[in-house]
């Protein structure tokens, strides 16, 4: 009989909430892989119902530290397509300026303080800045400027106050706007040198071929790098709107997480997982990138397609690249809207919306009644649904490292979960409504 | 301020005083402020060993520490045991953020009608380990200096941090929103507009940046010290027209079980109550 071997981690570092990582393996293969999400759930579907519908933005908010302007953005087009409404262009531009300050104070948050020491054998960022001190500098500096993209338009980094439903309370002026464009222009010069920096890394060898290749999904839109509108598509042909969501994924609960797994319905278990953000992103709109962002991206070689999630960390510097050089076209082409919001009527009415957080897809679908109160909330955060993929990739990852000694195997599994940027306090937002026998 | 937590702050210094940075129920977001300090980490770490925090690293040093920051609430009873766990280890402990100080937006469920969580008890096993109340990490262990806000604002977490090194009381005032309009020039939403604003009953800390953007305060910062919520409650209705909905969903949000927002909010339904 083969001996069993076990990789254990109790605490995860470097990701944003609570988990825990157990995987059995032998020399045949790999037995049992759990991403153990042990965060309590907080039940926000739960106290959504009876709640004003213009909260919604707030209160969603604190799912996540790290990324609320994802949660209010899919929160106010989501009802937003429940009213029939549609803001103007401009506030269109605005709310994806919001974004771009999200992606870069996120993406960033990760690429330099919870991704790169993994690379390069350090503990934290802090430690990593004793041997490469400009480097950490450069990648806080970035992130200070992706933060002040969001105190500005939203009133703080950390849950902005000024998302409204049908726009914003209030719109900046074009003066207020010119100061942070020239911080922008630094910003873009320092993504640039980012990107070049991260394709440098010692990157480990890892292909999922078929049939095991990822299945990608993403937002796409036909005129733009995918934010906060367009259709879901996936790598093998998916081509739906927000609202058919609920019909093509389901989550299901699995015994070890406090999060629920997300799943393509109709398949089968072994061919149901899918991958969602930065490399799912890219891959299905590499076309709508911006020329800069392309022409550095052939510079460093980096194919238009990505399928090695250790070089996550390269795409994410590259939507970085992007989102300054997005920032920079709203801000030259920007417009103060009329009025910073449209009023809104409540009407008992559904919406539904998916966004694309940094860290992937985000799905709201809200009902309220003709009061304006929410009937029913649903939220499925990016995290969940890669989290199916990540225990894939540790399945099919071990096989090839099994020479590594075990605490080499254990950091590569771990570094391995971080290619995802798991945000484990998004995925237990959720209220559990299935009721299940009690043994 | 207490005097004691005046006499706590006052402490012999070390040469490098271990830092760690604790998690509880929460979003991330009070922690993330100190990684969002991109100005001062650096330097922050060179006076103090970032001794315990998981976010940002994976070296874990044992305690004891000098000093523990804490974020998020009580929801389990795994976690009611960890917070004893670590006030035995800690010197000096403060907790950020409205999740740690008062239990968060997840202390909605303190209000919640037994019913709507029927469902919770078929749930499996962990759910049941779920306790039916978020409360604040004063509830369970003593608490040297509380930084409330949600989220805190970072300026305010490197002012407590810089008193603690420099071992002197945190200059954290404890005034209302309002104060904060006058100090940045406002002009009051309320009076002006007629827009309904926490402002009035909420303590400082964010810089009034509601009324900046045009609406009203809703309190995520929780409650100044002796509010008088029942005259600001008054005035929304008699002045401002607004109903007890609109009421309940102010004194009902982040801060839902500050004790201050909490008797008032239960006023509300009490009178709803009576009425029937």
């Amino acid at each position: 009989m083969k001996k069993s071997k076990i990789i254990k981690v109790d605490y995860l570092a470097r990701v944003e909430g609570e988990g825990a990582l157990y995987i059995r393996y032998d020399e045949a293969g790999v037995d049992d892989v759990q991403l153990k999400i042990f965060e309590p759930p907080r039940f926000f579907e739960a106290f959504l119902r009876g709640r004003d519908y213009l909260e919604a933005p707030d209160i969603t908010a604190r799912i996540c530290g790290i990324c609320p302007v994802a949660y209010q953005m899919s929160a106010v087009h989501a009802i937003e397509n429940a009213l029939r409404i549609t803001p103007a262009n401009e506030i269109r531009e605005l709310r994806r300026l919001l974004y771009c300050g999200e992606w870069i104070e996120s993406h960033v948050l990760h690429i330099y303080m919870l991704h790169a020491p993994d690379f390069l054998g350090y503990d934290s960022a802090v430690a990593m800045a004793k041997d490469y001190p400009q480097i950490v500098q450069r990648g806080l500096q970035i992130k200070k400027i992706g933060n002040a993209i969001v105190s500005l338009i939203g009133g703080r980094e950390i849950h902005p106050i000024n998302v409204r439903v049908g726009g914003f309370y209030r719109a900046p002026t074009g003066s207020e706007l010119q100061p942070l464009r020239e911080e922008l222009l630094k910003g873009r010069e320092l993504a640039i040198a980012s990107v070049h920096w991260v394709a440098k890394l010692p990157f480990p060898q890892f292909k999922r071929d078929a049939p095991f290749a990822y299945e990608f999904i993403a937002l796409s839109h036909p005129d733009e790098y995918p934010m906060n509108e367009g259709r879901i598509i996936s790598s093998t042909g998916l081509n739906i709107n927000a609202q058919q969501y609920e019909e093509y994924f389901a989550e299901e609960h699995v015994s070890h997480s406090n999060a629920l797994h997300s799943i393509i319905k109709g398949r089968k278990k072994d061919n149901d997982a899918y991958l969602v953000g930065p490399m799912a992103r890219y891959n299905l709109n590499y076309e709508r990138l911006s020329p800069l962002t392309k022409k550095v991206a052939e510079e460093i070689g980096f194919p238009r397609f990505c399928d090695n999630p250790f070089q996550s960390i390269i795409v994410r510097s590259l939507e970085v690249l992007y989102a300054f050089d997005e920032a920079i076209r709203i801000i030259d082409n920007y417009q103060r809207p009329e009025a910073p919001y449209l009023e809104t009527q409540p009407t008992a009415a559904t919406g539904y919306a998916v966004t694309e957080a940094p860290r992937g897809l985000l799905y709201h679908h809200y009902s309220m009644d003709d009061q304006g109160k929410i009937s029913d909330a649903k939220i499925v955060a990016p995290t969940s649904q890669n989290q199916k993929t990540i225990e894939n990739d540790l399945r099919y990852l071990i096989p090839h490292y099994m020479h590594l000694d075990e605490d080499k195997l254990r950091s590569m599994c771990e570094q391995a979960i971080r290619n995802y940027d798991p945000c484990i306090s998004c995925a237990t937002h959720f209220l559990k409504i299935h009721k299940e026998k009690k043994e | 301020m207490t005097g004691s937590t005046e006499r706590r702050f006052n402490h012999p210094m070390k040469k490098m005083p271990k830092l760690a940075v604790w998690k509880f129920t929460s979003c991330d977001g009070c922690q993330l402020s100190l990684l969002d300090c991109e100005d001062e980490l650096l330097l922050l770490a060179e006076q103090i060993d970032i001794a315990y925090f998981m976010e940002a690293s994976s070296r874990q040093i044992d305690g004891p520490y000098d000093l523990s920051i804490v974020e998020g609430s009580i929801t389990t009873t795994d976690e009611a045991e960890r917070i004893q766990q670590i006030r035995q280890q800690s010197q000096i402990l403060i907790t950020i953020g409205a999740c740690a100080s008062s239990g968060g937006i997840q202390a909605l469920r303190n209000f919640a009608d037994v019913k709507e969580f029927t469902s919770l008890i078929y749930a499996k096993p962990e759910y049941i380990a779920t306790l039916k109340t978020s409360s604040a990490i004063s509830d369970h262990v003593q608490v040297d200096f509380v930084l409330q806000g949600c989220p805190i604002n970072k300026t305010q977490l490197l002012e407590v941090l810089s008193a603690y090194l420099n071992q002197r009381k945190p200059q954290i005032p404890a005034h209302s929103v309002c104060m904060e309009c006058k100090l940045r020039g406002n002009i009051c939403v309320m009076v002006a507009h007629g827009t309904p604003c926490m402002g009035p009953v909420t303590h400082a800390g964010c810089g009034a940046i509601c009324p900046a953007y045009n609406r009203g305060c809703y309190g995520c910062f929780g409650p100044k010290e002796n509010p008088n919520s029942a005259s600001l409650s008054h005035w929304w209705q008699t002045e401002l027209g607004s109903d007890k909905a609109t009421l309940l969903e102010n004194f009902r949000n982040m801060n839902a079980a500050a004790p201050a927002f909490a008797t008032q909010s239960l006023k509300f339904i009490e009178a709803d109550h009576e009425k029937k």
